[in-house]
């Protein structure tokens, strides 16, 4: 698996070198969040209301405070007032109000485990005690979980000032849909009267979490000068600065956050939790605070995606042309307006070329943890209804479904996703690719079903700043400000290598803290490998010029004389007998020369391009009990350019998986109360080893032209396409179409049943 | 409560420490010894993060009383390698990419000694079956399982040139 493969003239691009951080992660040495201890520290504790809508009258913290041991309580009063303002995290934006609110409830709880109080004591031990001392009288309200429920015009409020943006006139009573968005192309209906094949159905999925096998942790440190430091895990430090900044009404310079080790995020760790209460409990004793989650705390109170249900109607003609969509959606986005259908929108039906189309999209707010970013965030649930009733249609029509879909996928040059044209997108090479994999024609076994979807997602670019200086001796050093989740820091080496032409192992890499370096968007939207590798190559381009004109003063020629290759200064000044400098020889002169040779780069690029992946999976079901076994799976995706081939693999390996468990185990489950019933991984179940065969990876490389080396971001699209991969396999092996995930034993065998 | 006093032996080091009665194995670890390799994904026995040997036997240490130590012998990810030199499943996790956030990988490298150390020549399926009580979110498994099936061959073909 190691062997470097260079390829297409590349010395490192596309190879699998060992990750420079491999050795602390598998010796237990790497720093992860829960695992930081700052000097005189204290244990925090947050105290979780039981109900999942209530009023908070009143909070007696007395009792609390007298119990010895116990240094610092905070609740909602220690929070100060703030004016609505949207903020963007990344993959998500939301109004700073709710960020705060989502930190500490304010007046009312809104989903069960939202926090109302915290404490700050000598021992954990001390910290729960004093969490049974808090009273807090609720006045428990009627709750709704359900989204046609909270739809209904007597449903119980949310939020009282809540009136439903984007629709004309704006509505005049509060409800608890915060947004509706629409799209339409054509007429739709006089499309699908045409048709020669028309699929309708609707499609429905809970709520699902993240998984991260890390509990969020943090600590916080607050200095009476006003001075603070956060250590904490996460996938932007600098949006954590920004959160708590502005959730706590300070200045973001006198915030310093370190980003630790991270155990996962893909999505949920692009937000703030706990940082600013540490804080407040940090300012109150005087002390470093640490504040950490348990699982049940992770499940009931951090980020999941939303649910949704979907009604949709497809039409195409005999030869299988795509000629109209009508397209519902409700997202399902917990507790706070979020970014649920907006996405859905530009992520449902852009991948192939539709004559009409009608979208039409609503948010709708329910009494459960509020949503935030999971891996292409709200994409593979409308994915799921689409690439369903596709597969349906090409039954249907009696075409293959690959066929079908080659008959209708974007082309570059095909209109793009939010405006503009597509560029050098791989959607056709991905379907080419399926279709001539072994695994397309081999032969099933007894009941098994082979499943195919395709999707996309549009990926991501925006602001980053990279480091680049050289140590005396020609090492090099790399700084970036994006923290490694899966191996970045190899990536960011290997194109700082081979930029500079110089072996891997010279070059180190540091995630900085928020002071060390400037801003960077966080480790999401797959755009870390994308743009800020594009700011380590700039500063290493950067490096090789200043390091060109030094070797050009050295030898007394003009700097148009001297080349760069193979890691040296090339003198092509035939007086000089090509002569040469190496990066060493410069490094050791530099401070004779000029003084230190270090370059910042600062990027903001937007010339990145979607991705798109074609996965096919065989499935096998138990008629007697309804049991699903993925015995097959092949993931198929245009990676633009694979920098480290095995992370790649990695990334698309972890998407696809993930999306297996949500297509066949994962859901959120309430009880009657409006309690979360499944809050840990007993009951939450993620695939496990046992549960999965091989993911066999086809990394397609159509080079993005806007980057250096072709890379165009990997991490999220795998994700998209397993939920209906997998319940088109499985409706193919069960003999019946179901069209709600997940796809539980139960739920297949009453499907097989019902079908006679 | 009275506090408990433990004598234990971590890693090969005779290891003291106080702890409460209901404090964890893995409380201790992590907390009093600031062995912080193993770790916390759950606390309840799920996810295999705080694997650990016990006298030799695989255990969840978030399911073993801290006090339950005592006189016995611990092996952790802090001990798996001899110095500096990585033991093969440490080698060959990095080799194969078998890690992307790092936070599981304690508990399958003690998982996988484990294994190794009772099965040298595990098929894929009791691969698979032996690691179900780890959780790896990253990964989707691909990688881990053929880590594993490199070092077992590696650490065979070793003993057959001893
Ligand atoms: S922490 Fe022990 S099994 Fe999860
Ligand atoms: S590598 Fe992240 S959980 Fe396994």
């Amino acid at each position: 698996m190691n062997a470097p493969e260079a390829k297409s003239g590349f010395r490192h691009v596309g190879t699998r070198p060992v990750r420079p951080d491999g050795i602390d992660k598998v010796t237990g040495k790497a720093i992860y969040s829960p695992d930081f201890v700052a000097p005189g520290m204290l244990q925090g504790a947050i105290l979780r209301s039981p109900h999942p809508h209530a009023r908070i009258r009143s909070i007696d913290t007395s009792k609390a405070e007298a119990l010895p041991g116990v240094k610092a309580i905070v609740t909602a009063d220690d929070f100060p007032t703030l004016k609505s303002l949207m903020v963007t995290m990344g993959e998500s934006a939301g109004n700073i109000i709710h960020v705060s609110r989502k930190c500490m409830a304010q007046g009312k709880v809104l989903y069960d485990g939202h926090a109302v109080a915290a404490v700050a004591a000598t021992s954990a031990v001390i910290a729960a005690e004093a969490l049974k001392l808090i009273e807090v009288d609720y006045e428990v309200l009627p709750h709704v979980i359900d989204i046609d429920e909270a739809m209904q015009p007597d449903a119980p409020l949310l939020h009282e000032d809540m009136v439903t943006e984007g629709v004309q006139p704006r509505p005049d009573k509060p409800s608890n849909i915060p947004t509706y968005v629409s799209k339409t192309k054509g007429d739709v209906a006089e499309a699908l009267g045409r048709a020669a094949a028309v699929v309708e159905g609707r499609y429905s999925m809970p709520m699902v979490h993240q998984g991260y096998i890390e509990p969020h942790a943090c600590v916080a440190s607050w200095n009476a000068d006003g001075q603070a430091n956060i250590w904490c895990s996460t996938q932007g430090a600098f949006v954590v600065r920004m959160l708590t900044a502005s959730v706590l009404g300070i200045s973001q310079a006198d915030i310093r956050v370190t980003p630790l080790e991270i155990g996962g995020g893909f999505g949920g760790k692009t937000t703030v939790y706990l940082e600013p209460v540490a804080m407040l409990l940090s300012r109150k004793s005087g002390r470093p605070v640490r504040l950490a989650m348990t699982r049940e705390e992770v499940f009931r109170a951090s980020g999941p995606a939303p649910g949704v249900q979907i009604d949709f109607k497809i039409g195409a003609t005999a030869d299988g042309y795509l000629l109209g969509a009508d397209l519902s959606m409700k997202y399902n986005v917990g507790a706070f307006p979020g970014n649920g259908v907006q996405v859905g929108l530009i992520t449902a039906l852009y991948h192939y070329r539709f004559e009409s189309f009608a979208m039409h999209g609503w948010n709708v707010v329910t009494n459960m943890p509020g949503i935030h970013a999971y891996r292409a965030p709200c994409a593979p649930q409308v994915n799921f209804a689409v690439e369903s009733a596709i597969d349906e249609l090409a039954y249907k029509l009696g075409i293959d479904p690959i066929e079908l879909r080659l008959k209708n996928a974007v082309v570059p040059g095909d209109p793009g996703f939010t405006g503009g044209t597509l560029g050098e997108i791989g959607f056709v090479e991905c379907l080419e690719a399926a279709k001539a994999h072994p695994h397309y024609s081999a032969p099933l076994g007894p009941n098994q079903g082979r499943g195919v979807a395709a999707s996309y997602w549009i990926n991501a670019g925006g602001p980053s700043v990279a480091a680049v200086s050289l140590a005396e001796d020609g090492s090099v050093l790399v700084t970036t400000g994006s923290p490694d989740i899966g191996g970045s820091r190899a990536s960011m080496a290997i194109m700082a290598a081979e930029t500079l032409c110089i072996p891997y192992e010279k070059v180190r890499v540091t995630i900085a803290d928020t002071s060390a370096i400037g801003f960077s968007m966080v480790t999401g939207g797959s755009r870390t490998t994308y743009a800020t590798g594009k700011a380590v190559i700039e500063a290493a381009e950067t490096i090789i010029s200043i390091m060109k004109a030094r070797a050009a003063g050295m030898w007394g020629v003009d700097v148009a004389d001297v080349a760069w290759g193979d890691g040296e200064a090339i003198c092509l000044d035939p007086a000089k007998d090509n002569q040469r400098l190496p990066i060493g020889k410069i490094a050791a002169r530099m401070n004779n020369t000029g003084g230190p040779i270090s370059a910042e780069a600062s990027v903001n690029p937007h010339d990145y391009l979607p991705a798109f992946g074609v996965h096919i999976c065989d499935s096998e079901v138990d008629p007697e009990t309804g049991q699903t076994t993925i015995v097959r799976y092949t993931a198929i995706q245009d990676v633009g350019r694979a920098i480290h081939a095995d992370y790649c693999e990695g990334q698309i390996q972890g998407g696809a998986v993930q999306g297996i468990g949500w297509a066949l185990n994962e859901a959120f489950i309430h009880d009657k109360a409006g309690r979360l019933d499944n809050p840990g991984f007993l009951d939450y179940r993620v695939p496990v080893c046992s549960d999965l065969p091989m993911i066999d990876t086809v990394m397609v490389e159509k080079p993005n032209p806007a980057h250096p080396f072709g890379v165009k971001g990997v991490g999220e699209v795998p994700i998209v396409p397993p939920l209906a991969t997998v319940a088109n396999a499985v409706s193919r092996a069960a003999g019946v179409r179901i069209r709600d995930l997940p796809l539980s034993p139960d739920r297949v065998y009453s499907a097989i049943k019902s079908k006679g | 409560m009275t506090k408990q006093f433990v004598t234990t032996t971590v890693n090969g080091d005779t290891a003291e420490f106080i702890c409460e009665p209901g404090e964890s194995l893995l409380d201790a670890l992590r907390g009093r010894l600031q062995l912080t390799g193993s770790k916390e994904g759950c606390g309840s026995g799920d996810c295999g993060a705080c694997t650990i040997l016990l006298d030799g036997e695989m255990v969840c240490s978030c399911l073993v009383f801290a006090a339950e130590a005592e006189g016995r012998v611990i092996e952790t990810v802090e001990g798996m390698a001899d110095g500096s030199v990585l033991h093969p499943v440490q080698r060959k996790f990095l080799e194969h990419a078998a890690l992307q956030c790092g936070f599981c990988t304690p508990g399958f490298l003690v998982a996988t000694k484990a294994l190794l150390d009772h099965n040298p020549d595990p098929s894929e399926h009791e691969i698979r079956y032996w690691l179900a009580g780890n959780l790896c979110r990253c990964t989707g498994y691909d990688k881990i399982v053929r880590a594993v099936q490199d070092t077992a061959r590696e650490m065979r073909n070793e003993r057959k040139t001893a």
